[in-house]
This record gives C-alpha cells, sequence and structure tokens, in this order.
C-alpha cells in the first residue's frame, strides 16, 4: 500500500515530466493547525503538495519522524508550531527548537540535505504565512529537485516496528 | 482484523466544488481495512450522522474516518455520534477534506489525490487508535483562599456563597490588607474601611469560612482536586477562645513605642496589639522580638490584668492539615519604601513619605487623627509636592512596568490635602497621567480644576533638607525644560508597587509560574486571567500585576466562579488524550531506566515517581509515573524518552508512523 | 608600601600644591610614590570629545607603563585623571578586539593587571591603619566635604558608594578630628571645563556649591580634584560677585587637611598658593615636625 503511493507519484511525475515535490508538515493543533485552518477559511490558495500531520504540540515530534518521511519519499518536511512563548502546553515548542537546533547539525554531518527540512512558527492567525511559507518552500524543493537518498529498504516493515 | 469505515463529505458545495468525493469514496473503499466507504452531502446533519451510527451497527465497524471539514470544527460532533452508537469515541479520525484542502485548492485532479492521500493517512492513523476512556478524578469541595486583602476576602466569600468551604490563610494578625490602611477610595472617595469592614466581618461570621489568621501555608502538595496543605497557625500568644478583645492588655503593656506596621511606621504600638481597632479577629497578638517577658524573662503585666486569663506565654506554632481542591493565590502586593531612592535621600528624611504614609496621615484613625502633619515636627505642610512614578517605568532602576493605580491616588491624595488645607499648595510631578478606569478622568480633572492641584510635567532630580524645608529640584517640560525648584514642607512618594520579597518562595511551594517581577503569571494574558499553569490553582489581586480594587475585586469572583465550576461535579471529567509510562510483567516492570527526563520536561509537574517494591518492600527500581489528572497531552516527554518508554494516548508513536508510512 | 604615581598636567601645573601637599604627607603614612616614567597626559576631557581611540589610547599608555614597572597599583590624584584611566582599563576588559587595537597604537602591553587607585581610597586605607595616632594637630574645623563628579560617577567607576550621599570623604576627616557638616552640594557639578570658556556658568554652579556649605556653618572646603579646587577657588571673585556676596570660606585639598593634622606647616603644603587666603579659626600655628 504504502509502495504503491510512491509508485504512483513516480507515475505522476513520469507521466507529467514536471517534478512535483511531496512535502509533509508535521504542525501543532493548537497554532498552526488552526492558523492552517484560517488560511482555507479566508480562501487562500496555495500549492497542493503538502500533506498535514497533526499533533497535539511541536514537543511530540521525534526526529526520527522526519527521517522516516523522507524514507516514504517526502521530497521536504516541514515542522511548525506556536510562536516561542505561545506554546499552548507553556514549553513543548522550545523543546521542539532545541531539539532542532541539535538535530539540525548531526543531520548535515550525516550527509542528509537540511535545507529540505522547514522549521517555522505560525499561529492560529497567521493564515496567510501559512499559505506563504508553503508556496515558499514547495518553490525551493521543486529547484533542488526529488530527494531518493533514503529509499526504505524494508518496505514492509510494519509501524510499530519503525517506531 | 481491522474494519474501518470512511464517510466522505460534500459539505455542500464547499467540498464537492474542488475534490470529487465520488473518487475519493471509491479510492478509500479499496483501502487495506476499509470495509465501508460512502459518501454524502451533509456528513454532520441528523441523516449524516445517521449513516455513520447505522454503518458502526451493520457493519460491525472497529474504526470511523470522517473525510470533512477540521476536526477542530466537528470532532466533537462525530466522536459523539460514534460513541451513540456504541463505537468508542476515541475511535473516530476525521480528514480535514475542506480547510486543508478544497477551500485551498483548484478544482483539479491534483487536489481529489491530496484529498485520498489525506483519508489514507487517517485511515493508517485509526487502524492503530486504542479505545480511551475519560479519566476521573475526584474532588475535594473545599477551596483555600492565600490571602485575606480586598481580592482574598471577595473570592472567600464568592465560593462560600456558592456553598462550599473555604479556608482563608492570611500571615497579619487581621484581614483586610492594605485596603484597611488607605483613608479614601477613588474615585468615589469611600471611605476605605466603611466599605470593607463589612465584608470582612461577613468573612469572619460566614459558616463556609473557616479563618486562620497569623497563618502561612507551609506546604502545598498534590494535583488539581486533591491538593494537601499545610498551614502553620503561629502563636498568637493568646487562647482565642477566652479573650474577650477587651483591650486592657495593649493599655497595660510597657513597651508601648514599636512602630506599628499598620501605621507603615508612623505611629506606635505595644507588643501585646490588634493592628487597628476594626480589627477581625479582634483578638490580639504578643510581637515575641519586642515583648519584654520573651526577650528578658520579666513582666507579665498582660496576664497579670487579663480579665478572662487569656494569656498563654507558653503558645506553640501548630500545624494545620487540610484537604483542599483548589487554591485561590490573593497574596496581594507591597511598596518600594523611600530608601529605595538615593536621589531623594535614601529615605533618611522623615518628610519625604511614601503613598500608604500618606493614607495613614489623612485617615481618621490614623496616627494623626486624619490631620496632614510632617512627620519631622507635627506642623501642617503649606506646600506638598507629589512625586508620580517614584520608580516604576523605569528600567535603571530596574521596575520597567507601570504601576497603574498611582496617577489616581496621587490626585486623590492631592485632593485629600487641599480638602483639609485649603490654603496650602499642591504640586503633582507626573510623566503621564493614566485615569483609565471609570469616573478616572473625570476625577482627575477635578483634582485640576476645582482643587487647583498644579500638574508639573517633569521629573524631579533631587531633592534636599534646607532650612527645615525641602527643595524639590524638577523640570517642567510643558515649558521647553525649563528647571523647576521648590521649597516643599512634604513630598510623597508615589512609590512602584511591587510583589513581596518572599513571592518567589511562595510561587515554589504551589509550583506556579511567576515573571522576573515576582508577579505571578496567569495562563493566558488575554483570555485566562485568573488560571494559572498549574490546574486548580487560581490567582486574583495586586499579586498577578498592578490593579486597583475594582479590578482586584472582580479577579477575585472570576476566580472563585472558576473554582465553583470545579466544584460542580463530583469528579473531575478529563480528556484521555494523556501519556502513559509503559508496565510489563515482572522480571521487566517497565522499560523506564528512572533516568526522569521526562519529569525535568514537563510543565505541568505531571510525571511523578513510582517506586516498585518487592513483596516485602526491596526497592527494584524507580521508574516515571504520569499522573492523569494533570498531564495535559502534549506529548513532549514522549520525544525526549530515551527508552521509548513513554507514549501519548491518541498521539502514540504507532500511530503517528503509521500516518508517515502512508503517505 | 610602593605605588606608582600618575600626577597628570594640572598637579605639575595649576594644582601643584595638590602634589606638594601628597608628597610631604607620603612618607609620614609610609608611601613611596614612584612616578610612572615618560607619563603622558591622559587626554582629559580634550581627547574625549574629539577621537574616542585616543580618548582610550592615552590614559591606556600611562596604565602600559606603570605595568611594565611592574605595579600593581597607581595612584591617581586627579579626578579627572582616575576617570580616564580607570574608565580606559574597563573598556578593555570589555573588548578584546578594541584593546588589541589599542594597544597596537600605543606599542605596548596593556593587559588591565594595575589597578588606578585614588587619593581617597588610599587615605581610606591609611584611616584604618593607625592614621588616628599620627594627628599632631587636630584639624578641629567644620567642613564640607565636596566630592564633585568623578568620585561618584558612572557607577560601574565609581569610588564611593552612596553616589547621591558618599561618606568616605567624611570618615576619614572623623579620623583627623574634623567635624564634617551635612550639605547638600556634596556631589553637584561645579562647572568642570566652563571654567575657561563660560565663567558666568561656573559662577553660578559652583556658587551654589559655596553659598551652602557656608550657611551650613562650614569653616572649610575639602576638596579631592584639581577641577573642583580651580572652580571654587580660583574662581571666587566671579562667585562673589554673581551672588553680591563676599564669600572667603578656603578651599583645601584632602591632602593638605591631613598634612595640616599630621602637623606639617601650611607653606610646606602649599596653602599658600590658593586665590582664597586659608585662614582657618581655632587652630593653633602647628609645630613643624619634619621638613625634607
Amino acid at each position: 500500500m504504502a509502495e504503491s503511493a510512491v509508485v504512483e507519484a513516480a507515475n505522476r511525475t513520469a507521466a507529467t515530466s514536471a517534478f512535483e515535490p511531496r512535502i509533509v508538515a508535521f504542525v501543532c493543533n493548537w497554532c498552526t493547525y488552526a492558523g492552517a485552518d484560517l488560511t482555507g477559511t479566508s480562501r487562500i490558495r496555495y500549492a497542493t503538495n503538502v500533506r498535514v500531520l497533526r499533533l497535539p504540540c511541536t514537543g511530540r515530534i521525534d526526529f526520527m519522524l522526519i527521517l522516516q518521511a523522507f524514507g516514504q519519499g517526502a521530497d521536504g518536511v516541514m515542522v511548525s508550531g506556536c510562536h516561542p512563548g505561545d506554546c499552548h502546553y507553556t514549553a513543548g515548542n522550545f523543546h521542539a527548537r532545541r531539539r532542532w537546533i541539535v538535530f539540525r547539525e548531526l543531520l548535515d554531518f550525516l550527509g542528509v540535505d537540511v535545507r529540505r527540512i522547514c522549521f517555522s512558527w505560525v499561529s492560529a492567525a497567521e493564515g496567510a504565512k501559512w499559505a506563504d511559507l508553503v508556496n515558499q518552500f514547495v518553490q525551493e524543493i521543486r529547484a533542488l529537485g526529488p530527494y531518493r537518498e533514503f529509499p526504505r529498504r524494508l518496505p514492509q516493515l510494519k509501524p510499530a516496528e519503525v517506531c | 482484523m481491522p474494519r474501518i469505515g470512511v464517510f466522505v463529505c460534500h459539505c455542500g458545495e464547499n467540498i464537492a466544488g474542488t475534490v470529487d468525493p465520488a473518487a475519493v469514496a471509491e479510492a478509500a473503499a479499496r483501502f487495506p481495512g476499509v470495509v465501508h466507504s460512502v459518501h454524502y452531502t451533509y456528513m454532520c446533519s441528523e441523516p449524516g450522522q445517521n449513516l455513520i451510527k447505522e454503518a458502526i451497527r451493520e457493519k460491525r465497524l472497529t474504526g470511523v474516518v470522517v473525510a470533512a471539514c477540521s476536526p477542530r470544527m466537528h470532532e466533537p460532533t462525530f466522536r459523539r455520534a460514534c460513541a451513540e452508537a456504541g463505537l468508542n469515541p476515541y475511535l473516530c479520525e476525521m480528514a480535514n477534506l475542506r480547510e486543508h484542502c478544497s477551500w485551498v485548492h483548484e478544482k483539479v485532479p491534483a487536489t481529489t489525490q491530496k484529498a485520498i492521500d489525506l483519508v489514507r493517512i487517517q485511515v493508517e492513523k485509526v487502524k492503530r487508535n486504542r479505545p480511551l476512556y475519560p479519566i476521573k478524578v475526584p474532588v475535594t469541595k473545599r477551596a483555600m483562599v492565600l490571602g485575606g486583602g480586598i481580592a482574598g476576602i471577595q473570592a472567600a466569600l464568592d465560593i462560600a456563597n456558592a456553598g462550599h468551604k473555604v479556608i482563608l490563610v492570611e500571615r497579619e494578625p487581621s484581614i483586610g490588607g492594605h485596603m484597611a490602611q488607605l483613608s479614601e477610595t477613588f474615585p468615589t472617595l469611600d471611605c476605605s474601611q466603611c466599605i470593607l469592614t463589612p465584608r470582612m466581618v461577613e468573612v469572619a461570621q460566614h459558616p463556609n469560612i473557616t479563618l486562620y489568621t497569623y497563618s502561612e501555608l507551609e506546604s502545598l502538595s498534590g494535583f488539581v482536586g486533591n491538593f494537601k496543605a499545610r498551614i502553620r497557625k503561629k502563636a498568637r500568644s493568646i487562647d482565642e477562645k477566652l479573650c474577650t478583645g477587651c483591650g486592657v492588655c495593649m493599655q497595660k503593656c510597657p513597651t508601648k513605642k514599636i512602630p506599628s506596621e499598620f501605621n507603615a511606621g508612623l505611629g506606635m504600638r505595644p507588643a501585646i496589639y490588634v493592628p487597628f481597632p476594626q480589627a477581625v479577629p479582634n483578638k490580639p497578638v504578643i510581637d515575641r522580638a519586642n515583648c519584654v517577658f520573651f526577650q528578658k524573662g520579666r513582666c507579665r503585666v498582660c496576664e497579670k490584668f487579663c480579665p478572662t486569663k487569656a494569656i498563654r506565654f507558653d503558645q506553640q506554632d501548630e500545624i494545620i492539615e487540610v484537604d483542599v481542591g483548589a487554591v485561590v493565590v490573593a497574596t496581594g502586593y507591597t511598596v518600594k519604601p523611600t530608601s529605595f531612592f538615593p536621589e531623594y535621600g535614601y529615605g533618611e528624611c522623615p518628610d519625604v513619605i511614601t503613598g500608604l504614609h500618606f493614607e495613614r496621615l489623612a485617615s481618621a484613625s490614623g496616627p494623626t487623627g486624619g490631620v496632614i502633619r510632617r512627620p519631622s515636627d507635627g506642623r501642617i505642610p503649606e506646600t506638598v509636592v507629589f512625586i508620580a512614578c517614584a520608580g516604576s517605568r523605569d528600567p535603571a532602576k530596574g521596575i520597567s512596568y507601570c504601576s497603574k493605580i498611582c496617577c489616581m491616588y496621587t490626585a486623590k491624595h492631592a485632593m485629600l490635602y487641599r480638602h483639609k488645607v485649603p490654603q496650602g499648595r499642591a504640586y503633582v510631578f507626573y510623566m503621564d497621567i493614566r485615569a483609565g478606569g471609570k469616573m478616572y478622568e473625570e476625577f482627575v480633572r477635578r483634582a485640576i480644576e476645582e482643587d487647583q492641584v498644579n500638574y508639573v510635567r517633569g521629573r524631579v532630580a533631587r531633592i534636599y533638607e534646607r532650612d527645615g524645608r525641602l527643595v524639590v529640584c524638577g523640570v517642567d517640560t510643558l515649558l521647553n525644560g525649563r528647571p523647576v525648584e521648590l521649597e516643599a514642607d512634604l513630598v510623597v512618594l508615589a512609590t512602584a508597587m511591587v510583589a513581596h520579597e518572599d513571592a518567589e518562595t511562595l510561587a515554589q511551594k504551589l509550583k506556579v509560574s511567576y515573571d522576573t517581577d515576582r508577579f505571578l503569571s496567569e495562563a493566558h494574558p488575554k483570555l485566562r486571567p485568573v488560571e494559572m499553569n498549574t490546574a486548580g490553582i487560581f490567582v486574583a489581586g495586586a499579586c498577578q500585576a498592578p490593579k486597583d480594587i475594582p479590578e482586584a475585586v472582580a479577579q477575585a469572583s472570576g476566580a472563585a466562579s472558576k473554582v465553583a465550576g470545579l466544584f460542580s461535579q463530583d469528579e473531575l471529567t478529563r480528556e484521555p488524550v494523556v501519556a502513559v509510562v509503559n508496565r510489563a510483567p515482572p522480571p521487566i516492570w517497565s522499560t523506564c531506566v528512572g533516568c526522569f527526563l521526562c519529569e525535568s520536561a514537563c510543565a505541568y509537574q505531571a510525571i511523578e515517581r513510582e517506586e516498585i517494591r518487592t513483596r516485602d518492600g526491596q526497592l527494584i527500581k524507580t521508574v516515571a509515573r504520569v499522573n492523569p489528572g494533570l498531564c495535559q497531552g502534549c506529548g513532549t516527554c514522549v520525544a525526549l524518552c530515551r527508552s521509548r518508554s513513554i507514549d501519548l494516548q491518541g498521539f502514540t508513536n504507532e500511530q503517528i508512523f503509521a500516518e508517515v508510512l502512508a503517505l | 608600601m610602593r605605588i606608582a604615581y600618575y600626577p597628570g598636567c594640572s598637579l605639575e601645573g595649576s594644582s601643584r600644591e595638590y602634589n606638594e601637599s601628597l608628597e610631604a604627607i607620603a612618607p609620614l603614612l609610609g608611601w613611596e610614590l614612584i612616578e610612572v616614567p615618560d607619563w603622558n597626559c591622559c587626554g582629559a576631557s580634550a581627547a574625549h570629545s574629539l577621537n574616542h581611540e585616543l580618548a582610550l589610547a592615552l590614559p591606556a599608555r600611562v596604565l602600559a607603563l606603570a605595568e611594565k614597572a611592574g605595579f600593581e597599583e597607581v595612584l591617581v590624584p586627579c579626578s579627572a585623571c582616575f576617570t580616564r584611566l580607570a574608565a580606559a582599563r574597563h573598556a578593555l576588559s570589555k573588548d578584546r578586539a578594541l584593546a588589541a587595537r589599542i594597544c597596537e597604537l600605543i606599542e605596548l602591553d596593556c593587559t588591565g593587571t594595575t589597578k588606578v587607585v585614588s587619593v581617597l581610597e588610599l587615605l581610606g586605607r591609611a584611616a584604618s591603619d593607625g592614621l588616628a595616632g599620627l594627628v599632631r594637630q587636630p584639624f578641629a574645623c567644620k567642613v564640607a566635604c565636596y566630592y564633585g563628579c568623578f568620585l561618584t560617577r558612572p557607577a560601574e567607576l565609581a569610588v564611593c558608594r552612596r553616589q547621591e550621599d558618599p561618606q568616605e570623604m567624611e570618615e576619614l576627616l572623623r579620623v583627623i578630628d574634623a567635624e564634617p557638616i551635612r550639605w547638600a552640594f556634596k556631589v553637584e557639578c561645579c562647572g568642570a571645563g566652563l571654567s575657561v570658556a563660560r565663567v558666568d556658568s561656573v559662577a553660578e554652579l559652583s556658587g551654589r556649591i559655596v553659598e551652602d556649605a557656608v550657611r551650613r556653618g562650614a569653616e572649610a572646603i575639602i576638596v579631592a580634584c584639581p577641577m573642583c579646587h580651580t572652580n571654587l577657588d580660583l574662581r571666587r571673585d566671579a562667585i562673589c560677585r554673581r551672588r553680591q556676596t563676599e564669600f572667603s570660606i578656603p578651599v583645601l585639598y584632602v591632602t593638605q587637611a591631613v598634612g595640616l593634622a599630621l602637623g606639617l606647616s601650611p607653606r610646606r603644603l602649599g596653602l599658600h598658593r590658593h586665590n582664597v587666603p586659608v585662614r582657618l579659626p581655632a587652630r593653633e600655628k602647628p609645630e613643624p615636625v619634619r621638613e625634607s
């Protein structure tokens, strides 16, 4: 099933011969998800390439999720939460930010293209900002091209085994 | 074997206008585990919900995905529908095809493809959902209010009138706080004690309120609905049950020259004292540090003369333990003393005083009987200079905020002075005039126009003494910065309103947050002004931020209503989206290694330590345990855990990784 | 005790009596003052208002020379010199790049190991170390201790603890049996460098200082700075004209007051150089103790 998604995407790319980036966004429920809802309510258009995954807080984000996303064929990953100081859970986004600062160095060292990871703060009132962010990121990833460095070699692994 | 039902909503034209719901439903029908996949115009309507309920019953669904609007919109609606059909509500997820898809994209194939992807992601997630049940936490319906000023009094009365028990803890010998020290209150010039003392008496007589004065909080443990408080009732050295408040002991006490705290040091009191005549309770306290018997072993005059033999020199502090369900913190404020100002004499000049001193001078029951007199020689001042913003709004002095009440009480003081000394001249040196409340601006205009108070816009650089008068060196910025030098007989500084010195210690005892100025932090500056981040603890009054009496009262009533809400149920029901540390049979017990990184990361103090012991008490290991009553479900601990021992129900690792793998 | 000594320009010129009195009391207090070899002007307000690097390089060179000569402390009697040297030491310690640049300019190493010490501080040490025992002739006058600006500002460099109402000079004067008065102008500006360009401003500002001291019963004003002395003493005529009053209160350097108390002659201490004659009531002529 997961395979077919990748295949489908690849087929699509082959068919249209224009690379359409696959973007995954891990967002927090209280700020960015709400902000993205506002984008919808405001009917602001943006690129179709992003798939939003909802989490209670950016502090919940395990960086293995990001790597797995790349492994699943994502060409870019976005992580977005509440502005520092506004976290619904007080300090979750501080943890996320700290984790990102440390993790970015490690990823870069390991040869992961950290330009493909976009870390941002989008509040529930910033509907326009979310649209701009997505559009801009999609453009950047389109310029960088597909990311096939880390294909999953054991596609039959179940989620429980992967996490 | 999963049996998932997918319900794709058209939302009229909102979704169907851009996304092809039939195609989505058709694609979803082919997802592994999906046994039912339909589309309908309005899923949230009654017929729509019935579709879901019927499918649950007929197809024995183990999970439901509603592909419609944002879960922030209708998740509760569909979860309720599932529950009514007998499916655990937490086995229902929503795919956001509207706000995140149809409303933001064009009508192109990619949009429908995205919708299909979004549905697939949620199907994979819901296959890993487990039934969750709301967490029930018992509630002790007794509140503790810390602080017996106007805010504490208001909160206590409101909670008590709502039918719940209240324990009011006040560290001074009497309740009343600073409001009891005021002469008149702005903007009505109501006599402060006249409006306060009836409330104080009401507190003392209320059947639901237990009053502990001369007492402080020793410690607080537990969590919302289930706190354990330990209160230290300091030794008054009086048997309160026998004391009638006759006051003979105070008259007979030989030590009469102790600066009275209530009179801000301007008047004197004896070693055995009641702070003011209208004190509640009207029972004295022996100030052991200044009592001749306690310091030198002699005297005992009060004991000799007490008609009811109520003096108890051997009384000890008592620790009282109570169970409470909620705490309201209303511990109030203090003001900076004149010694804080080197440029105004280091506090060494008796005729440079604070606003609180002036209140006592103006007060009819004060040390001068309501006559404004210079503390140095008792003369009535002919010229009084009031300095606003003394310390406040001054980052160089470490206080960058505005104390909010000073513009108003300075105008009040100037007016009172002019009323009492009609031939006197009053000057106010100010930076701005902040009079934002109801009838406040009119009040200040009255001071300027009717009572001829001279307002000079400029700061005072320094004050020095010369020939018994005070030379005030300021500037008038509205006259091009011309220096102004005045000779005054009395200078009143509107000193900054600050948190108590030990506000930090109290905040740490309660495990609540506070800011760099030691004011307690509310949960959200705009929308949650009376709650704190620690569940079950509420805040009211100036301990949270500078404010005046109407605001303190309003906030206190707000806090009381939150407490009443908390107590309106016998059990607290909480969303089960909480973290859980895994447990396993022996010999593993748990994969948790006891590093407690989660404990230090948790903003809600929700992680506890659990000792796992053998049958005969040997400690095997100490592992983490999440208190479901406190956990707010952010998941920070889950990402931090080095051994993958903790997971967040509703957003488990398996669920989220499944979503990622469904891409 | 050996200590580096930086007299600065004014002590060689218009305020030479400060130098004379300091050198006269030094041996009595056990101080050996070693002048910093090849010292230069500290730049005072002239360099400070024109060029930031010059304003740091000039005093830094003096510090570097003292450091090179191996001294841990350098005594700086003039308050302006004191503040320039202390400011340079402070600025260089905070900014490594700046320090490197300045050292390059002066072609010397200035690492800040030499501390800058004021006369007040050094006399304070003597006061707690037996100065009272050396007093031959109690000063016995009512004195107004005038600190001026640089001993209390800026806050990071201040020698005195209570910036609005310092007490160090008073404590010292009490040890020599003077009677310091409480007065209101001890840290108010005297007019400083306006002494040359705007004598009228000095007459006003210094006039207020003199007036307050006299009004509160002082018999002498004690200073620790050549600029203060010049404005309060040399400009006395302008002050009297401005205030339309005859003020005859003398202005003494703190070293002169201590010198008189230790029994040294007025001539030795340079009191004859003052504009306002130094007449102190109720003092007998002191017997000279040591003339060298």
